[in-house]
């Protein structure tokens, strides 16, 4: 039993911390968000050059990491950052073509960060239950691949992607898992209209309404039989990425607040000497710290055959991100005081992101359902 | 990165548990698994066949009856004989006075003493808290005057635990009066049998008899008694409470409580259906099971750096305080989870050798004698806000 990452892990982990340290203030980031696309192509140009994505996927798919120990290690990095630039969008597309399609120029693409992807899957009425499919997709008549029509909401990087991955309901009942395909889909497909907006957190996400989007028959990834298990494989990815970028914007947070118990003076004492707020701090480090615990389970078991397994810690982990990362939030604005809520300082932005976490692939509440039933067998 | 254990360490709870299956009396896992009461006895008895085997002490340094294991073995340790249903090792001889006995002890007191904890004939209780001195330990007045080769001690402990079936005590007291107060505690072993000694029960809110008030009046005790230096008892008292904290998540005990919780919840029944596959207490569970689920990798990073020679930090604080909530927590599930049946309390049905019955399903006679009995927990060993005041401190705050 070890819990030191591999000396690999630990230099990304420096390599990227650095980066972000020296290029990537909170004005730099802000000037990111407000670009059209919502982050900045000069920056994500630059991750490009560290070989950053990379570390998402492994070789097999032409990059050199893929485990859950490279996401984790990865995001919280970015986390600590504040990163807007669309790292999430590409772990979820990338690993729908890391086992469908790993050959395709589409992901060499995006792992030398040149192509931009996006996975829509969420809809209006969905909330979180990756089965609950009503956007279709229908053989097209003239026998020459799909025709699909639909509507696809919060995309993430949804307006500045090249490409789309959507799930579409090829057969069956709207809730059912089986008969759902997932096809890849260019940007710029007649019928696909799409709508960017920013997010509450400083990121962007797209409305995307596909009518009769006409698309050839190798556009389709995984169908009706697998289209949904690699749903759930994206999404696991993704759950553990959110959760690793959370620990990292709840430590800085942590990290932000001490400091300013130290040098913040009120009734002639630094409010750090205050039992009243030492006590919140303490329980927001308790709770961190159980969420990087958590965070280590789900990264072990990340790639983990057991479905079972690999689903339980993936959703535990995303309960605490969610849960544990709303408490963070809540209480760094509350031990801050006033200057917590201002735009100028950081630890504002941070809670912002943290509570928008929650709202990413399935809020505390929804995964806490899905622990319940991955504990007792069925889901 | 590897959360898994070694072959080695598989190898090695495999030969424990086989032990454990073949050594834990049946009666007295039924005994603990139903809640019952465990008489003096039972404890000595279960001591008595995991010293047989030189496990009743494995922390200790082996040329003292210990073992060589390491943290992690000795985790693994505490898992299996919690999983085969055995009562916790009372903690007080050989988890919190040996350590500070074999650092700073005489050689004649770890000879004298270290084998009579052993072999069951000293049974020991602790003599720290005082009736005006709780959290703020430093505080107590218990004094004790030398006069000649002897102390004279006289004032009050409280919350002695299972004291009333002690021989020997082990005590803070004060030495010198003027001062820093942490600057003049003496550490004592003291024999109950002395004359002066009184002990009292203290009768906790499940209406049990764990705890006592010990009293000293003129009681003589050897000088050849004290521990280390006169006035420096308070390195040794932090010693041991620094010592072998690693454990104090009880995360084994948690995993034993939820299993049991979830067991009840899969046999009580909510609008006809188990009560498990309700949404609404089945999240509960899944809530308190993430939060174990994370808890037992913190202990094991904690365990792993003390495997590693690394001092236990202010994790065993963080430990201390989320181990605590989890048990508590549990243990309000498993009252919840009884409905209505949680309330009768017959409580001669908790004495293993009584005839009459409990009302309800089994297990429900103490389940929420239990939930008050474990509202302890926060308040023990350095209360919660005492741990959450150590880790502001580690903060430099």
């Amino acid at each position: 039993m070890d819990f030191e990452h591999t000396e690999e892990r630990k230099l990304l982990a420096e390599m990227v911390r650095r980066y972000i340290a020296d290029n990537y203030d909170l004005n730099g980031r802000h000037t990111a968000a407000a670009l059209p696309e919502g982050f900045s192509r000069e920056r994500w140009q630059a991750f490009a050059e560290l070989g950053l994505i990379g570390a998402l996927f492994p070789e097999s798919a032409g990059g050199y990491g893929g485990a859950g120990a490279d996401i984790a290690v990865l995001f919280e990095e970015l986390g600590r950052g504040l990163v807007v630039e669309p790292f999430l969008a590409a772990l979820l597309a990338g690993t729908v073509l890391a086992e469908t399609r790993s050959d395709c120029p589409q992901l060499a693409g995006l792992i030398a960060e040149e192509t931009i992807l996006a996975l829509a899957h969420e809809e209006a009425d969905s909330r979180y239950d990756l089965a609950r499919v009503t956007t279709e997709a229908k053989h097209n008549p003239d026998g020459s691949g799909w025709v699909i029509s639909g509507a696809k909401s919060v995309v993430l990087a949804g307006d500045s992607a090249d490409w789309l991955i959507v799930s579409a309901r090829i057969s069956g009942e709207v809730t059912q898992e089986a008969g759902i395909g997932l096809f890849l889909i260019p940007a710029n497909a007649d019928g696909l209209s799409i709508r960017g907006y920013p997010t509450v957190d400083g990121m962007h996400a797209a409305e995307i309404a596909l009518e009769a989007v006409t698309v050839d028959a190798d556009a389709l990834l995984a169908g009706e039989g697998s289209g949904y298990a690699m749903l759930e494989r994206a999404i696991g990815a993704g759950l553990l990425a959110l959760s690793a970028e959370a620990l990292g914007a709840m430590d800085v947070s942590a990290d932000l607040t001490v400091e300013y118990f130290k040098t913040r003076s009120q009734f002639g004492k630094t409010i750090g000497s205050f039992q009243a707020l030492q006590h919140r701090l303490a329980d927001v480090l308790i709770e961190i710290s159980q969420t990087r615990s958590s965070l280590i389970n789900a990264a072990s078991r990340f790639g983990s055959d057991d479905r079972q397994e690999r689903e339980w810690a993936l959703s535990a982990v995303k309960v605490c991100a969610g849960r544990n990362g709303q408490m963070v939030a809540e209480e760094v604005i509350q031990m801050h005081g006033g200057i917590g809520m201002t735009w100028d300082y950081a630890v504002g932005h941070y809670a912002k992101r943290l509570v928008m976490i929650d709202h990413m692939l399935g809020d505390a509440d929804h995964h806490l359902l899905r622990v319940a039933n991955l504990s007792k067998g069925g889901e | 990165m590897d959360l898994n254990y070694s072959e080695e360490e598989n190898a090695f709870r495999a030969e424990v548990r086989a032990f454990m299956e073949t050594s834990v009396p049946s009666d007295l896992a039924a005994k603990v698994r139903g809640g019952k009461r465990l008489s003096k006895a039972d404890h000595e008895s279960w001591h008595a066949i995991l010293s047989r085997q030189g496990w009743l002490a494995p922390a200790w340094p082996v040329e003292y009856g210990g073992t060589d294991w390491d943290p992690v073995q000795r985790y693994i340790f505490e898992e299996e004989y919690v999983r085969a249903g055995a009562p916790r090792i009372v903690p007080f001889a050989v988890t919190m006075l040996a350590p500070v006995l074999i650092k700073f002890g005489t050689e004649e007191q770890k000879q004298r003493y270290l084998p009579r904890i052993l072999d069951g004939s000293d049974w020991w209780c602790q003599g720290y808290s005082e009736p005006g001195s709780g959290s703020d330990l430093a505080s107590l007045r218990t004094r004790a005057v030398r006069d000649g080769d002897e102390y004279i001690v006289t004032g009050q402990k409280t919350w002695t635990t299972l004291g009333h079936h002690a021989n020997m005590i082990f005590c803070l007291v004060r030495t010198k009066q003027d001062g820093k107060p942490q600057e003049g505690i003496s550490f004592l072993l003291i024999d109950m049998a002395t004359p002066g000694i009184e002990v009292r029960p203290i009768i906790t809110i499940d209406g049990e008899h764990e705890v006592n008030e010990v009293f000293f009046d003129d009681v003589r005790v050897p000088v050849a008694n004290r521990v280390g230096e006169e006035n420096k008892g308070w390195t040794y008292a932090k010693y041991l409470l620094g010592h072998e904290r690693t454990g104090i998540a009880g995360i084994a005990f948690a995993t034993q409580a939820l299993s049991n919780l979830k067991s009840v919840a899969r046999r009580q029944m909510k609008g006809g259906r188990p009560l498990i596959e309700d949404p609404l207490f089945a999240s509960r569970i899944a809530m308190t099971e993430i939060e174990l689920d994370a808890l037992r990798t913190t202990s094991m990073r904690a365990i792993v750096a003390a495997r590693d020679g690394n001092s236990p930090g202010i994790e065993a604080s963080m430990l201390k305080v989320k181990g605590t909530l989890i048990r508590q927590e549990i243990s309000n599930l498993a009252r919840k989870a009884l409905g209505p049946m949680a309330m009768p309390y017959v409580t001669e049905a908790l004495d293993p050798g009584s005839n009459v019955e409990a009302v309800g399903p089994e297990g429900a006679n103490a389940v929420s004698s239990q939930y008050f009995n474990l509202r302890k927990m926060s308040i023990y060993g350095g209360s919660n806000e005492i741990q959450r005041n150590l880790i502001a401190k580690s903060l430099g705050l």
